[in-house]
């Protein structure tokens, strides 16, 4: 998630005011095209398959977008951004947002000027172990060997957190998750500490997964969502109410396949759920004029990938290789965190 | 006074055979292995670490699947050939991903593009290695074009481009048979030919910069001989520059809009691989070697201004690491142009590239001028050349042949240099490419096979180029030394 600020900070103190920036809306209305900044190597999140298209969670969210704003899912220009220059790219106007699994931060969304609209997937860091090291809590790794990736926050939290338990342990240092990975099954560190969504895809990868555990400590927070720049209110909320019209489809149980089905049913029906209406664009509110777009913008979104939970499902979910649970991003009337305002 | 000997032997005796430890291969073994005790030692330990590498390494290469889906896959087919817990390779991901490898995400359907850039390549490259030699020319050419057609057809490329690919290069042997210096125009309009095939779009606009060029070179070519080299570049130049951009439109737009020639235009972010590699690294060679020796002349000039830019730019150059220099041209440039501008992030990258390699080349070919003896120049002016002449004729041919390894290690470290790419987003072979490989949950978890695919492929470029610079090396030795 995380690297090193350095080059943000730099981003921000050059800045040209968000003025400079006002009406990213029109721009990408101008273009025809929506320019997404994305992660090219995540898995699940987002990476370009065999035949070079990007596929992933995080790349279904930019999807949606375009087919919000300009009413077609394949207008996006995928720009690959590393942890160093996924910054400066959305303040130097390359990207016009920045959907890359990116923690939202204070000075994150204050220093360095940029506003993170939602967050699309709450996740945090946790520890992995052999099942054979009999370990059942990270407060039990005292002592312990830890394969950790130099240069991000995860080094920062898994200090805080052995130092706040009055523990120590012992850090390898890595490059990436794949030579994590390696050191980690070759016996070079008892334990490998990443975010939970990783742990678990890297688990997934192993010969033997079953051999491995995930223990139950979450040792941070790490609330990834799409961002904008900070002073494009009308861009913000365009961003903002896409991604949430995902999120209230899935409460609605409006799904890519019943989308069409549930229109005409409301169109026909005057006493159907009215935010349903508003939503799919049936009806007098003209929600869509109040950000700039057409009556119809949610219903497009969701038809692109489907809601929330269709994409959740499709990309990452316990279907998939990946096998994540839902967890903190359920709906709220599951348990989880993910709570849309209403649309009205 | 004669003394009669006793014995003289009238007839030679027979040879006989060296004593059995002076010959074959034991004299190879004591002279070579064992010639004392701490080289046979020495021989002792050196056989130890090979066997104990093959020990590691045989089993995984020789298990190594081809045909798989996914690495769960690799493993279990290795786990049913060769037992349980046994190792393995799984070329199986080279081989599903091989054309993300070589091309990045050029669409499929165009690889016959680059393909045929590459190939062209060695067309352009054969008059200015082997200048004049019309064997060696169309030699180089006809195994140049049979690879090209081989790889096409292993590309799948479709009939009616391979015919047309085959009909080109053809056509470049026959002009190689027929007028080997000839080829040299080729070799010139080569840049914008590699250009218009890799990145498509209108033909007009290559044409435009070409017809530039034209103007530039025309110009030259008038008042050279009046107002001297320098300014009648530089005139040249401003008229070129007057031509793209004032002129060039209104001629090109109205070509474009009458004659719509062109091919489908690829966006650079499609460009990934090795294919961005050799974009970088055959654009930033080209580039620097002229740059380079413009350079080392000025910083051997006498006039105060052109010296000090010249130090100033090679110190400066040198002094600075490359990744700032990436890091500079993919961040900060954006900051100092005006907002939405937007200049291509691998033409940035080169432009940076070049500059950085050329300051190193500079300072090569100025050791390579350094080391030419003071009579050189004396008789060179004492033959009532110019500058210029001078410098074409007497110095320059000298001081490259002895720069010649130094400016080839250049080159190679620049081509290996093309890798740090990775660091500004862009697709690299190494890092970039393995990386979004690794990231589909089928080959995450895959560690070696890519590193030693794309291994594999960087010694074959550069161990070739090692070996050409040592064939020109010896061509050109015409010293007796």
């Amino acid at each position: 998630m995380k690297k090193s600020v350095f080059f943000g900070a730099l981003a921000a103190t050059t800045m040209f005011t968000g003025a400079a920036f006002a009406g990213t809306l029109d721009d990408v209305k101008a273009r025809g095209e929506l320019i997404c900044g994305s992660n090219v190597a995540l898995t699940g999140f987002g990476a370009p398959d065999a035949a070079g298209n990007y596929v992933g969670f995080d790349v279904d969210l930019c999807k949606a977008l375009a087919a919000a704003v300009l009413g077609d899912a394949t207008k996006v220009k995928y720009v690959p951004t590393t942890g160093e220059t996924r910054f400066t790219a959305l303040a130097s106007g390359e990207v016009d947002v920045l959907i890359r699994n990116s923690t939202w931060t204070f000075s994150r969304d204050t220093d360095l000027k940029f506003d993170f609209v939602a967050v699309n997937y709450y996740d945090g860091q946790g520890f992995m172990v052999k099942k054979d090291l009999g370990v059942s809590s990270a407060k039990e790794l005292d002592g312990a060997t830890v394969c950790i990736q130099t240069g991000t926050t995860t080094e920062l939290n898994l200090a805080d957190f052995f130092k706040h338990n009055n523990i120590s342990y012992t850090p390898v240092t890595v490059g990436d998750d794949a030579e994590a990975q390696r050191q980690y099954e070759a016996g070079a560190c008892d334990t490998f500490t990443t975010d939970a969504s990783g742990l678990a895809s890297n688990r997934a990868a192993m010969a033997d997964p079953t051999n491995h555990i995930i223990l139950p400590e979450i040792i941070s927070k790490e609330p990834l969502g799409p961002l904008v720049r900070h002073g494009d209110n009308n861009w913000g909320d365009v961003v903002r109410w896409t991604y949430y019209a995902l999120v209230a489809a899935e409460e609605k149980g409006i799904t890519k396949a019943n989308l069409e089905e549930l229109a005409t049913k409301a169109a026909a029906d005057p006493n159907s759920d009215p935010e349903v209406k508003r939503l799919l664009g049936i009806g007098d509110d003209d929600l869509g004029a109040m950000i700039g777009l057409d009556k119809e913008w949610a219903k497009r979104a969701i038809a692109a990938s489907g809601n929330y939970g269709e994409i959740f499902e499709a990309n990452i979910g316990t279907a998939t290789p990946i096998g994540l649970a839902r967890g903190l991003n359920a709906q709220w009337t599951q348990g989880g965190l993910q709570y849309a305002p209403p649309f009205r | 006074m004669t003394k009669s000997l006793s014995f003289v032997r009238t007839q030679m005796l027979p040879q006989q055979a060296p004593p059995v430890t002076e010959r074959g291969a034991v004299k190879w073994l004591r002279e070579n292995l064992f010639s004392g005790w701490f080289n046979s030692l020495l021989t002792v330990l050196g056989a130890l670490a090979v066997v104990w590498l093959l020990q590691a390494t045989l089993p995984w290469l020789l298990n190594g699947v081809w045909t798989a889906n996914s690495l769960g896959e690799c493993r279990s087919i290795i786990a049913a050939s060769a037992g349980e817990g046994a190792v393995g390779a799984c070329w199986a991901m080279i081989r599903e991903r091989w054309h993300q490898f070589l091309f990045g995400f050029y669409p499929i359907e165009a690889y016959w593009r680059p393909v045929l850039a590459f190939g062209l390549l060695f067309v352009a490259l054969a008059p200015v290695l082997y200048f004049g030699l019309r064997r060696t020319n169309m030699l180089m050419i006809g195994i140049t074009g049979a690879l090209t057609v081989l790889a096409l057809l292993g590309v799948h490329t479709d009939s009616a481009h391979v015919l047309l690919v085959a009909v080109i290069l053809l056509a470049l042997l026959g002009v190689a048979a027929v007028a080997p210096t000839k080829l040299l125009w080729f070799t010139l309009i080569y840049p914008a030919v590699a250009f218009y095939l890799l990145w498509g779009g209108s033909v007009w606009g290559p044409v435009g910069v070409l017809l530039g060029l034209a103007i530039m070179a025309a110009i030259w070519w008038l008042l050279q001989a009046r107002l001297g080299v320098v300014v009648a570049t530089s005139v040249g130049f401003v008229a070129a520059c007057v031509w793209w951009l004032a002129l060039q439109s209104y001629l090109t737009t109205p070509l474009a809009n009458a004659m719509p020639l062109g091919l489908s235009a690829v966006n650079s972010d499609k460009f990934g691989g090795f294919l961005l590699s050799f974009v970088i690294g055959i654009a930033a060679i080209s580039a620097s070697l002229p740059l380079g020796i413009l350079l080392a002349l000025g910083r051997r000039s006498d006039m105060l201004l052109v010296k000090s830019l010249s130090v100033g730019f090679i110190e400066f150059v040198r002094g600075v690491p490359l990744i700032t220099m990436l890091f500079t041209a993919s961040l900060l440039l954006q900051y100092f142009l005006p907002p939405r501008t937007n200049i291509d992030l691998i033409l940035r990258v080169i432009i940076l590239v070049t500059l950085f390699a050329s300051a190193y080349i500079a300072e090569v070919i100025r050791g390579g001028l350094a080391a030419l003896p003071r009579g050189q120049y004396e008789a060179a002016d004492a033959l009532g050349l110019d500058y210029w002449q001078a410098q074409r004729l007497i110095i320059m041919p000298q001081a490259l042949k002895i720069s010649i390894p130094g400016i080839v290690s250049s080159f190679i470290g620049l081509f290996k240099d093309t890798t740090l790419v990775a660091l500004v987003g862009l697709a690299d072979p190494l890092q970039g490419i393995t990386k979004i490989v690794r990231a589909d949950i089928n080959w995450k978890g895959i560690y070696w096979e890519p590193f030693i695919f794309v291994g594999a492929i960087f010694f074959l470029v550069c161990f070739g180029m090692s070996r050409y610079s040592m064939y020109l090396e010896r061509k050109l030795k015409t010293d007796h030394r």
